[in-house]
């Protein structure tokens, strides 16, 4: 570490005779601490702030399996086995919650994930440069409002009174819905908002694919006289396919995150049979009303389900990509 | 691509597609144009569903109510604040922390990139995490807020993988002058990762501006939210208020113009900052493409 030559000359001795004594290591420590210290002390307080933010509510996770109780705090209250998660899977509530969970992301994955492939198809085949440019800075936005804005301008849309939806309606002579209160609108309704905040800003990954086809490929179909629209089927979408499958393994692994945020601002009483999700339900029987080990419990069965998804995910991902290089 | 060199067929199915295009960008810019038209109409107009595209019979009513009331500019304010703050906060855990893990020399590095990314695939979720907050008495602090949420694990690795990418030669030449790790950081890193930053910069003034949903849970005093917080808050009562909608039935403004007129307050930073932005997003994305 001292020398470039020093470490020349100790890679090309075997590892076993570079065992060095205790002493030298010791040395070797000391000069290394003395000449690097600076990036520990960097490092430092991201590890702190992970460890007090991040991991130390991992170690609070033991109260799922405890009778929790404010007043003795975490490691002092009694230990209770199994018996939230077995109040958990004998709760109607929660099964409801986890098959809402499934099927509000079956629906997002089935019409929200082809979306964005499709709206960067089409941006390729947009000769104008400022038309393009100007549509994708449009619908790019939505992606940056907040979820308290979208639910505001869902719940002005759907109004019954005021709505644009139910006036649009009502020029066909339909009768005006409360759509909100209606559990067979919700989920098309939080899918269809989903698709109109992400379809466009998950449009730039596959566009930045698309933007990396070789010209070649294009050149020779024209001279083969292929038409743009077999291009698009024959060349485009076979290139990034690769790039389809990598987002779709992601976006199954994440099925257990739906974004609840906005289901808490857009459901209702009358709507939690289709719209109540493990987030949610945990939300309210934990920081509603303050049942926090029972509720850690439905917190603990979504994450270890989260992280086997996403484990999976990884590695299936990872074991694609590299067969797929070559 | 050469329009002169397209067949019929191929100039057909271009502006079929521009069409399509046109609409969807159509479709997502409606809901604002009605949302802004709504909040510059009158309470009675909005009530018998007469808006559509522009307002009717066009007042300032429903701006009056809501500008004149001094907690909607005190959650402005915060959410000023919580922006800046916690933006500034996260740029200084995140820039150190970055360069640490980037280098080369750092023992343990293998295992600390998985300690940090762990927390990408396991998160022990809500009520832990409150408890933990409640602990650390940051409950109703605006400081918790500021602190609480200003790292996390892909920003991290986001800016950590822009680092390594730097060629070795450019920290050499700064070894070569003497630089230890704080001038090579300040003097070489960051100077040649101003788009990754500036990425990151903009991915936690996105979040600090529209963070809503752990400001509600851990914030009690009205002095103290920002201004998500207050339009929910605002939300809830107008639309539950049945009162409200009666009293102003024949009123210049309603529930919903109110409603709109909040939304409209709270876009227009974004939609002045957003130029602005834009040509970072795109590059950040992609550098996004987090390898772990």
């Amino acid at each position: 570490m001292t020398s470039g030559s020093e470490n020349k000359r100790s890679q090309n001795i075997p590892v076993a005779k570079r065992k060095r004594s205790l002493k030298s290591r010791l040395q070797w420590f000391a000069d290394h601490v003395r000449n690097h210290w600076q990036i520990y002390l960097m490092l430092l307080p991201t590890i702190v702030w992970f460890m007090v933010f991040l991991y130390k509510p991992m170690y609070g996770l033991q109260i799922a399996f405890k009778d929790y109780s404010i007043f003795r705090g975490v490691a002092n209250s009694p230990w209770v086995g199994w018996e939230h998660f077995q109040a958990l899977f004998s709760n109607d509530q929660f099964i409801r919650a986890v098959s809402n969970t499934i099927k509000i992301s079956a629906l997002n994955l089935l019409f929200g994930f082809p979306a964005p492939i499709i709206l960067a198809l089409m941006f390729n085949e947009i000769l104008h440069a400022t038309y393009k440019r100007t549509a994708q800075t449009i619908v790019y936005l939505p992606h940056f409002i907040s979820s308290v804005i979208i639910a505001g301008i869902v719940i002005t849309a759907f109004s019954p009174s005021v709505g644009i939806v139910n006036t649009i309606l009502g020029w066909f002579g339909i009768d005006s819905i409360y759509f909100l209160t209606k559990p067979e609108w919700f989920r098309p309704i939080f899918v269809g908002t989903g698709i109109w905040q992400e379809a466009g800003f998950g449009s730039i990954v596959f566009l930045a694919a698309i933007a990396g086809v070789s010209p070649s490929l294009y050149e020779s179909a024209v001279v083969d006289g292929a038409s743009r629209w077999q291009m698009m089927w024959r060349i485009t979408l076979p290139s990034i396919l690769p790039t389809i499958i990598i987002m779709l393994i992601i976006r199954i692994g994440n099925i257990m995150e739906v974004s609840f945020e906005l289901i808490i601002l857009l459901y209702q009483p009358a709507t939690y049979s289709t719209a109540d999700v493990v987030n949610t339900f945990v939300f309210r029987q934990g920081l509603q009303n303050g049942q926090y080990d029972f509720a850690a419990a439905a917190g603990l069965f979504n994450a270890v389900v989260a992280f086997v998804l996403v484990m999976i995910a990884n590695t299936l991902a990872r074991r694609y990509s590299r067969t797929s290089l070559w | 691509m050469n329009w002169n060199l397209y067949s019929r067929g191929d100039k057909f199915f271009a502006i079929v597609v521009s069409i399509l295009i046109g609409m969807f960008t159509v479709a997502t810019l409606y809901p604002f144009i009605y949302i802004a038209a709504v909040s510059f109409s009158s309470g009675f107009a909005a009530q018998a569903g007469k808006v559509v595209m522009t307002p009717i019979d066009a007042t300032v009513e429903a701006y009056k109510y809501i500008l004149v009331q001094r907690d909607f500019w005190i959650s402005y304010r915060n959410t000023f604040i919580y922006t800046i703050g916690g933006t500034v906060m996260s740029l200084l855990f995140i820039i150190p922390g970055a360069y640490a893990l980037s280098r080369p020399q750092l023992i343990g590095r293998r295992f600390f990139n998985l300690f940090i990314a762990f927390t990408m695939w396991f998160n022990a979720g809500l009520i832990p995490f409150y408890l933990n907050m409640r602990d650390l008495n940051l409950l109703d602090s605006m400081f918790g807020i500021i602190l609480a949420f200003a790292v996390n694990a892909f920003n991290i690795i986001l800016l950590r993988n822009f680092f390594e990418a730097i060629p070795q030669s450019f920290e050499e030449a700064a070894r070569m002058d003497g630089a230890n790790d704080f001038q090579v950081l300040w003097k070489v890193f960051i100077p040649l990762s101003k788009p990754a930053i500036a990425t990151i910069t903009l991915f936690c003034i996105v979040a600090r501006w529209n963070g809503f949903f752990w400001a509600m849970v851990l914030l009690q005093s009205q002095e103290k939210i920002p201004l998500q917080v207050f339009l929910r808050h605002t939300l809830a009562t107008l639309s539950d208020d049945d009162e409200f909608a009666i009293t102003q039935l024949e009123a210049a403004y309603s529930a919903e113009t109110v409603t709109a007129a909040i939304i409209v307050c709270s876009i227009i930073p974004v939609l002045l900052v957003y130029p602005w932005i834009q040509k970072y997003f795109e590059k950040g994305i992609l550098l996004g493409g987090v390898k772990e």
